[in-house]
């Protein structure tokens, strides 16, 4: 008797939040599946005429679709790997300083806390060419005697440049943070150790640093992948939210717009699509961390 | 290879920012170490001890001052070039590389004309680790040793280079008691096969004492004294060091000197021929007792605690500054009561007197055949 | 020894100090790339309209800074409404997530009850389900519950965490099990331990869980965007986006910077006064949304 009391208690604290989990979190996660599979949903009806594979097959078929994919995949690559090192170096730099270290890391962190739309909207106008001016970014690039672009209504190029340069800008907080706290954390006698012992700065990086960090990398790199494959506002704050018109959609992008706007009310490709990013994103997740068993220390 | 110290001071920024000042870690050091001896720099946590290795090894500059190794100045001269092992109190061993990695690591940053082959390498690897026997081990881990042996592959580490000089940062500290007795043994093995000259921090006066060719004690920065162990025991500068040195540590009292006569409370308890009428402090060492009936010093008796070889006896007296006079005596010599108190004389050379403002030693002549 | 030792020491304090002197232009460098948006943000703001687009060459400060940006934000469009929305729907949302995770943490940390294990393993594994994925359903849910344009539909698939009852639950273990076996002797209940004992001293992790997931509502986009298409219940995030596409007729950049830089102050000024704790969180949280 006893015991039943104190187990219904327990239940009774998590009630609230199993509530909420259940109907927004694991009832949707069945209901994406079935979604997936039934052919010619109607949302006004909510009826459909069969089961089957039709909605990834459209999916898979569907240009936007495509293009979204091959902007997402372009985003990651090259995303991924420059912030990830750009947020190292950082970090590095940081670390060799004592006075204003503070400063900098504060300064460094103040993209995070911000809102993205807002300041995409900042680099908007630095990046875009219009009637009036060619904008910041470009007359720099006349002062070093280049071409001016537009680079949010010109070439695909270009579009793509700013897209990863704002994404960089936005995850870097993030990855300096994190950095910069493994390279507080690793304990300073090693350092003397290796000093004493004449050792040349590349090895102390290479043979005491890295692997010391490497955890906190991989995770970096795990997370970024993660995070890059998801990204969708950045793309709206500089192209708007047609981005299948700009050619700057990604596989968000496209979920969100089979959902809802000009182009939505067909949650079963949405639902296709999304789960053909969860596989994608998880797929890449299981390799990342089959290497890093490889090449993690401990 | 001798070190030498002149003048050798290091100031930090005080930690509290707001009150601003500055702590004087080093104060003026002036000593000369020996080739080839076993030092041990001896004081309580915060007395500049891990200061002064830091600047003898280069980690840190001095404010002022200067380091000779032999007749070369290395004041200034970067750590990696001054040919220094240290091992530290945590060993600092390279969690991520086995124990022959890490031996080897030093060796592996030798370029130029020093570059060795890898055979080479190997064989100095394996010297080293033979010298602290830890030759079976060479594929572990440090995470899969235990500290004794992690200590051993940080001295090995410290030694493959061949340096001129080893330090060794509290080394046994992380070990416990039976081990601790192992390890130093073992290092005072290893320091007289090797000749190196070696300095070693510790603020445990036992394991300082028994391995150390000379002590230096030190307090707030500032060198207390310097000498052979038993010297320093039998003949402390100063208060200070009298109460550092010893187990069970020294008794301390109020006492005044007058007419030639050292008086604790109100009664004479030895001559002090030629010290001039002054309060002072009395510190006796807790062999100096003699059990005797019409004693001279008599205090309150508590307990009597049987150790085997020897007593201690516990007692109180109104002028101790400490709460209890722990005495020892030989088991087979017998305790003079007198009511509730004890009677005892005193071993003049186990008795020191201090200046009672300053802390320093007051001597006096001792009696011969005493 | 033959080391000429002048050499040495002079090359190794010239090695150090240009390294040093390189390594503080390349953080000054990275410092401006973050900084000059906020600052370009700030300087659009206050150049009025004519004088911006008479530019054609960016001018990098202004002589004649206006106000009259900011007075067009709150006038020409419904900024203020965008803004209330967003304070409501971060204090009401935040709110309700605490009521939610402190009983669901305390009793994984404190509470023995059957099935605990089995519980919190599948909490556990919530943790990676992407949001992408539930979005789809939760839209639809809230559409065929005709909440849609209502703040209910807005804030309830965001009142729970998973990962803040798991950084919770983590915090609440810390504290010993003698001061709770010491209550339990005192006759305290469960609920009184929790709201007496627990929660004061969880108080600097429940501070920071609260500062980031207002961080999290103040910049939440694509939920807020799917779920209203009424201007009145718009918060900043899709707001901004409104203005951008529909406000201020002509392209206002200035007006429009002057919305950007009002959305963004509460933000940065939360910052500032509590970056140390911002930071310890997300490192040690280490999520972003």
């Amino acid at each position: 008797m006893k015991m039943k009391k104190n187990d219904l208690k327990g239940w009774l604290y998590l009630l609230p939040a199993i509530l909420f989990l259940g109907v927004f979190m694991v009832y949707p996660l069945i209901d994406v599946l079935v979604y997936s599979f039934e052919e010619g949903y109607n949302s006004a009806s909510q009826t459909y005429h069969g089961i089957g594979l039709y909605n990834y097959a459209y999916v898979l078929h569907d240009p936007y679709f495509l293009q979204a994919v091959r902007n997402t995949f372009l985003l990651v690559i090259i995303t991924v790997p420059v912030s990830t090192g750009i947020a190292l170096l950082i970090s590095l730099g940081l670390n060799a300083i004592k006075p204003l270290r503070d400063l900098f890391q504060t300064i460094y962190f103040l993209p995070y806390v911000t809102n993205t739309l807002a300041v995409g909207l900042v680099f908007m106008i630095l990046f875009k060419k219009t009637a009036y001016t060619d904008g910041l970014v470009n007359l720099m690039i006349q002062w070093f005697g280049g071409q001016s672009v537009d680079f949010i209504d010109g070439p695909y190029w270009a579009k793509m440049f700013v897209l990863c340069f704002y994404t960089v800008w936005v995850v870097m907080p993030f990855k300096i943070l994190i950095l910069t706290s493994a390279l507080a954390s690793v304990n300073p006698d090693y350092y003397s150790v290796a000093r004493l012992d004449a050792t040349p700065n590349w090895r102390i990086f290479t043979k005491i640093t890295l692997p010391m960090i490497s955890p906190m990398i991989f995770y970096l790199v795990i997370t970024g992948f993660i995070g890059a494959f998801k990204a969708y506002s950045d793309a709206v704050a500089l192209f708007g939210t047609d981005l299948n018109a700009a050619g700057m959609n990604t596989i968000v992008g496209y979920v969100y717009d089979m959902l809802y706007g000009n182009s939505g009310g067909y949650p079963s490709f949405a639902s296709a699509a999304a789960l053909i990013l969860f596989v994608i994103v998880l797929t890449i997740t299981c390799v990342n961390l089959l290497i890093s068993k490889k090449h993690v220390y401990r | 290879m001798k070190i030498v110290l002149k003048n050798l001071t290091k100031v930090f920024p005080s930690r509290n920012k707001k009150e601003g000042g500055e702590v004087i870690a080093v104060n003026n050091f002036d000593f000369e170490i020996p080739d080839g001896k076993l030092i041990g720099l001896l004081g309580p946590s915060g007395c500049g001890k891990s200061t002064t290795l830091n600047l003898i090894c280069g980690l840190e500059p001095p404010t002022s001052g200067q380091i000779l190794f032999g007749d070369d100045d290395v004041t200034h001269l970067p750590p990696e070039n001054r040919g220094v092992g240290l091992v530290f109190q945590n060993y600092a061993l390279y969690p991520h590389l086995t124990v022959e990695e890490n031996i080897m690591f030093p060796l592996q940053n030798l370029r130029g004309k020093d570059k060795l082959s890898k055979e080479e390498m190997r064989e100095r690897m394996l010297k080293a680790a033979r010298l602290v026997q830890i030759e079976s081990l060479l594929e572990r881990k440090p995470s899969e040793m235990s500290g004794g042996q992690q200590q051993r592959v940080a001295i090995a580490r410290a030694l493959v280079k061949m340096p001129r000089v080893l330090l060794l940062d509290e080394p046994l500290s992380n070990l416990d008691a039976r081990l601790r007795l192992q390890t130093r043994e073992e290092i005072r093995r290893i320091q007289q096969e090797t000749g190196i000259t070696t300095v070693f921090v510790t603020h445990d006066q036992d394991e300082a004492m028994s391995i150390s060719d000379m002590i230096v004690v030190m307090k707030d920065g500032i060198i207390q004294q310097i000498g052979a162990p038993q010297e320093v025991y039998d003949d402390p500068a100063n208060l200070f060091v009298a109460q550092f040195l010893g187990t069970p540590p020294i008794n301390t009292f109020d006492g005044s000197v007058k007419d030639g006569l050292l008086y604790v409370g109100d009664k004479a308890i030895l001559e002090t021929p030629g010290v001039k009428d002054q309060p002072v402090s009395v510190a006796i060492r807790p062999e100096g007792f003699i059990p005797k009936a019409g004693g001279r010093f008599v205090s309150h008796l508590e307990r009597v605690e049987v150790m085997g070889r020897d007593t201690s006896v516990v007692s109180t007296h109104p002028n101790s500054r400490n709460t209890f006079i722990r005495s020892i005596i030989s088991a087979n010599s017998k305790l003079v009561k007198d009511g509730s108190n004890v009677t005892f004389d005193l071993y003049p050379n186990k008795v020191f007197i201090f200046d009672a403002e300053t802390g320093a030693r007051i001597r006096f002549d001792l009696k011969d055949g005493e | 020894m033959n080391l000429d030792f002048k050499r040495v020491e002079r090359n190794a304090a010239v090695r150090k100090r240009v390294f040093t002197g390189l390594d503080y232009c390349f953080l000054v460098l990275w410092a401006i790339l973050v900084l000059f948006p906020f600052y370009w943000m700030v300087l659009s703001s206050l150049k009025s309209y004519s004088a911006y687009n008479s530019e054609y060459i960016p001018q990098f400060f202004t002589l004649n800074p206006t106000l009259s940006n900011y007075v067009d934000a709150f006038t020409a469009v419904p900024l203020a409404r965008y803004f209330l929305n967003t304070i409501i729907y971060t204090v009401v949302t935040t709110g309700l997530m605490m009521v939610v995770i402190i009983p669901a943490a305390f009793a994984f940390a404190r509470l023995e009850f059957k099935g605990k294990q089995l519980a919190f393993t599948i909490f556990l594994s919530l943790m990676m389900i992407p949001n992408e994925l539930v979005i789809i359903t939760n839209f639809v849910t809230i559409t065929n519950l005709h909440l849609r344009n209502t703040f209910t539909g807005l804030i309830l698939p965001s009142v729970t965490s998973v990962f803040y009852i798991y950084l919770l639950k983590e915090n609440f273990e810390q504290i010993p099990d003698e001061l709770y076996k010491a209550a339990r002797v005192d006759g305290t209940t469960d609920f009184e331990y929790l709201t007496r004992v627990m929660i004061p001293i969880s108080k600097p992790t429940l501070v920071t869980i609260v500062i980031l997931k207002v961080i999290e509502c103040w910049n939440s986009y694509v939920w807020p965007r799917l779920i209203t298409d009424n201007p009145n219940y718009f918060l900043v995030s899709n707001g901004i986006q409104e203005i951008r596409e529909n406000g201020f007729g002509r392209e206002n950049i200035p007006a429009m910077m002057a919305a950007v830089v009002v959305i963004s102050v509460p933000l940065i000024i939360l910052f500032l006064v509590f970056h140390k704790k911002i930071m310890a969180g997300v490192s040690r949280g280490g999520l972003k949304g």
